[in-house]
């Protein structure tokens, strides 16, 4: 699999502050801040338009979030309100839909583990190496 | 001096101990001021300390040669195990411990010092407060036996007594003190020790030794075999001070010498409620682990970790609660985050709870992390935990094998898949591996999503999505006449024929077609009259509409329920047909007093009549204020012909009406809108009602008498009404060919049994065919000013709907909130 994904990829906590963010290093990071918090808003759009069918029903992959001419950014949100967004370069056509669907799976499994870590209290900051190994493996490689 | 008679490993540990006394590496001399400093660091008392280097005759010599040095160490060596320093003793004592030193300004001293502290020193030990024990002379047997049944948690639970004296005495030398820790150690060592390059090192052997000994026999008493139960009590002290053991408790400072993989790491669990740490144990330890895997686990310090489960959980089946572990390696003292990888790495099943291997993995990361190593990337496969399912043993047998404990995990951990206590059953989807917890979200994920997602998307993206082919049998005649329908009742009527409502949601869907597209359908559709291109006309905005309504309502129907059909499209071809009729029955009624044919319905639509009898012609007079009469007319009936086939038959209506009608024409066009009216007088044009027919399925029966009236009233039609008739039959064909197919096949008939009578008008009556043309052109412009109005209102509508829609969706999450 392609390991030049995201760009930036970034989980929220359901209070929307950031637990865990991490962006191509190379690039303004603080841009890239910006798109994840403005993508919130899309993210809870998304939320309450979906909410007819209550939350079983409920879509976790939230698609295309809003694209901008740099830059597409994903949503997905898991059933605790946590997101994660990704935010992939617009030049990078080559990812499909079930790529991004493939990294939040992966994402979301990673999360998983950290929160079964009895030593991480949720609200806190991400801190687990094999999570960064994971959203490392997804981001681009930078040279 | 007396021949001195070593054993081998008294040989190695003496040269080793030689070397470092020898600073000034004449290899022949240990420098006093060393060897004093060893000679302390056994612990002696000074007297005796000056007896002993009396009696290896340094005294005389004034230096300590090798053989002094050796003999020193050898009374050294007595001296700590109790006996009476004696020359003779020298050699007459078996088996004697190696000296001890404690303070070893050497690594190797200190270890050695430490490993033989425990059972020689022990009587010379200050043990302040605390009861120490003379090691019995026995012990000295036992120290170089490697005993097999390694109880490892035995030390720790011996030191637990001697916490305060073990913290005072190890805390100076805890970095020095050999490790005379973990019983665990001991048979490892030995076997660590053998492979150990000889050089330095052995005098590890006898440390080793020692150290087995002293840890068996703190195993002995806690295992219950034998031993000298009371020695376990007086090796405890010594031995928490020497031991680098991870103290779990809060005063003691954690030694961060080994990784010690083994009696440390024991040790380390055992001091929750002891002390101390030696560190030169776990250096040792480390030493002799390096030439293994680092990560393996012993005997010994898996027994403890046994052990050590147990107490959490006694059921070695049964798993640690996530919160239970992380109190106990809390007190571990190891910062958060250390303890979060760690438990990353040890939780394979990432179930957040820990299987008996799972927990020996964390101990084992947690003792080597307090010994100074790095916690590792990833779990090493010794401590990896097995996820076979195997044998269902209870406890892990004591396996000798040097080898890792690949195998117990195997037995451990199996345990856990069948016998998942309540814990792991909190979590069944996650004691799949990790691949398969992937794979299953994975699947219904997948699925969910791309179900769902599909349909979210074909809302979003109506271009996209795909058209189903919708029989639409919407004519922009229909869409016309029923927004003409609307304007004109300013309500809904009821205009439920079923075909019609079969498709409201294509209507709607249609309506919000570009009104455009409509309007040049219906304006086909009403130049039809004049010529035929309309057929052809009619046929592209018909397909348009097709097309664009098999878009449209499949991104429609996803959005919003089908609204409330806004008119039912057939009333459109009926209107088309209803000018048809309306022309035909002009022309029938002004030509041939046709009782069939008569088709001035009452709700003749006044405009086109006024315009068209403003271009009277005699014969067509009545045909053109029948057709446009009738043209409305048959779009108000037409959505509700389905309905009333009765009103076909209600000729004498038409007729008496249509002889009354010309002039309020205009007015019955409003009139249209009534649906029964409209539907009577539209019968009463014999085409008209055919179109009907075609146009609705019930019509049928009024067909066959429309065909019949448009068969007599075909030498009155001009060619206009023929070819309207022909049009809409077209018209309704294509759109409804799916449900009135041989309904048509009826109008068909009649229109073309009408058409041989064309010719025969076109010759009689150019001037009014001329007139006719002219007063449908008006129509037209009437009809299509009529069209505009009702399509701007269509367009309020909608829009109206949309924001009524938009509102309800943003009211729709607070129902559920």
């Amino acid at each position: 699999m392609n390991t030049n994904m995201a760009v930036c990829i970034a989980v929220i906590a359901k209070e929307n502050y950031p637990l865990y963010i991490r962006s191509v290093p190379t690039q303004n990071e603080l841009k890239f801040h910006y798109t994840v918090h403005t993508s919130l808003d899309v993210v809870e759009e998304k939320i309450s338009a979906v909410g007819k069918a209550l939350g079983d029903q409920r879509e976790l992959y939230l698609g295309l979030l809003y694209p901008t001419e740099d830059y597409k950014v994903y949503g997905y949100v898991t059933n605790s309100k946590v997101k994660f967004v990704i935010v992939v370069d617009s030049s990078n056509t080559s990812l499909r839909d079930n790529e991004i669907r493939s990294m939040f799976r992966k994402l979301h499994n990673s999360f998983t583990d950290v929160m079964c870590n009895p030593f991480h209290n949720p609200g806190d900051t991400i801190q687990s190496k094999a999570f960064d190994g994971i959203v490392s493996g997804m981001m681009v490689q930078t040279a | 001096m007396e021949s001195l008679t070593l054993s081998d490993v008294e040989q190695k540990y003496y040269s080793d101990l030689f070397v470092y006394c020898d600073t000034d590496n004449t290899k022949k001399v240990a420098s006093n001021g060393r060897v004093l400093d060893l000679f302390r660091a056994a612990q002696l008392p000074s007297e005796v300390v000056l007896q002993i280097t009396e009696l290896c005759g340094a005294t005389r010599l004034g230096h300590f040669g090798r053989s002094q040095f050796y003999i020193a160490l050898k009374l050294i060596a007595i001296a700590q195990s109790g006996l009476p320093l004696r020359v003779e003793s020298l050699n007459s004592v078996k088996d004697l411990p190696l000296p001890r030193f404690v303070v070893g300004k050497n690594e190797a001293e200190a270890r050695h010092a430490a490993l033989y502290q425990d059972p020689d020193s022990q009587g010379l030990y200050p043990a302040p407060g605390t009861a120490v024990i003379p090691r019995p002379p026995g012990r000295g047997h036992q120290n170089k036996k490697g005993h097999p049944s390694s109880t490892s948690l035995p030390v720790h639970e011996v030191i637990q007594p001697l916490a305060t004296t073990i913290e005072s005495q190890p805390e100076p030398t805890s970095p020095v003190v050999s490790p005379h820790q973990s019983p665990p150690t001991s048979p490892h060592s030995w076997r660590k020790h053998k492979r150990q390059h000889s050089g330095g090192n052995a005098e590890r052997q006898p440390v080793v030794a020692a150290t087995g000994a002293v840890w068996t026999q703190f195993r002995e008493p806690q295992t219950g075999p034998v031993a000298g139960d009371g020695m376990w009590p007086s090796h405890s002290p010594p031995l928490p001070g020497q031991e680098s053991w991870v103290s779990f408790t809060a005063d003691t400072p954690p030694s961060s010498t080994l990784p010690a993989m083994h009696p440390s790491s024991v040790q380390e669990s055992t001091t929750i409620r002891t002390v101390a740490s030696a560190a030169t144990t776990n250096e040792i330890q480390r030493q002799s682990s390096t030439y293994d895997d680092p990560w393996k686990i012993t005997d010994e310090q898996r027994q403890y970790y046994i052990n050590q489960f147990k107490t959490i959980q006694p059921d070695l089946t049964g798993f640690i609660p996530g919160s239970a572990a992380k109190e106990f390696f809390t007190k571990s003292k190891l910062p958060i985050l250390e303890l979060s990888h760690i438990w990353e790495l040890s939780d394979f099943d990432k179930d957040g709870a820990l299987t008996l291997d799972e927990f020996c993995a964390a101990f084992h990361l947690v003792v080597a992390r307090k010994n100074g190593y790095d916690l590792p990337e990833k779990l090493p496969e010794s401590l990896m935990p097995k996820l076979i399912d195997l044998d269902d043993s209870a406890e892990v047998p004591e396996q000798t094998a040097d080898v890792g404990y690949s195998a117990s995990p195997v037995e451990v951990t199996p345990n856990k898949s069948p016998s998942m206590p309540s814990l792991n059953q909190a979590w069944p989807e996650m004691n799949q591996s990790n691949e398969q917890w992937e794979t299953f979200s994975e699947r219904s994920s997948s699925s969910q999503t791309l179900t769902q997602f599909d349909s979210n998307i074909a809302p979003a993206d109506p271009d996209t999505a795909i058209v189903h082919p919708v029989p639409i049998r919407m004519t922009p005649s229909k869409i016309h006449m029923q927004e003409m329908e609307l304007k004109r009742t300013g309500s809904d009527h009821n205009h439920p024929t079923s075909p019609l409502l079969a498709k409201p949601p294509e209507l709607s869907e249609e309506a919000k077609l570009p009104a455009s597209m409509k309007f040049v359908a219906a304006n086909t559709v009403g130049d039809g009259y004049s010529s035929s291109d309309s057929f052809t006309s009619d046929q592209e905005p018909i397909t348009r509409q097709r097309s664009q309504s098999g878009t449209s309502p499949e991104a429609l129907k996803v959005v919003a329920p089908p609204p409330p059909p806004p008119r039912p499209h057939p009333s459109h071809s009926r209107s088309s047909s209803l000018d048809m009729n309306r022309t035909f029955a002009a022309t029938s009624a002004t030509g041939q007093p046709q009782p069939s044919t008569i088709a001035y319905p009452p709700a003749v639509p006044p405009r086109p009549l006024p315009t068209q009898t403003s271009v009277p012609l005699t014969g067509h007079r009545v045909e053109a204020e029948s057709i446009p009469g009738g043209g409305a007319v048959l779009t108000t009936t037409s959505p509700q012909q389905i309905p009333q086939q009765p009103n076909f038959a209600d000729f004498s209506q038409f007729q008496a009406f249509a002889a009354s009608e010309q002039p309020s024409s205009l007015p019955e066009v409003d009139k249209h809108i009534e649906p029964g009216q409209g539907d009577k007088p539209s019968e009463g044009a014999g085409p008209l009602r055919t179109v009907k027919s075609d146009g609705q399925a019930d019509e049928r029966p009024s067909a066959t008498v429309n065909s019949g009236a448009k068969g007599s009233s075909g030498p009155l039609a001009p060619p206009p009404k023929p070819v309207r008739r022909r049009l809409k039959s077209e018209d309704e064909l294509r759109p409804e060919d799916e449900q009135h197919g041989p309904q048509k096949s009826n109008v068909i008939a009649a229109v073309l049994a009408t058409q041989p009578s064309i010719p025969r008008s076109v010759g009689k009556d150019k001037k009014a065919i001329q007139a006719s043309i002219r007063r449908n052109k008006e129509t037209n412009t009437v009809l299509a000013r009529l069209n505009s109005e009702l399509q701007q209102q269509l367009k309020d509508l909608l829009e109206e709907r949309i924001s009524l829609e938009v509102q309800l969706e943003q009211l729709r999450p607070f129902s559920h909130l």
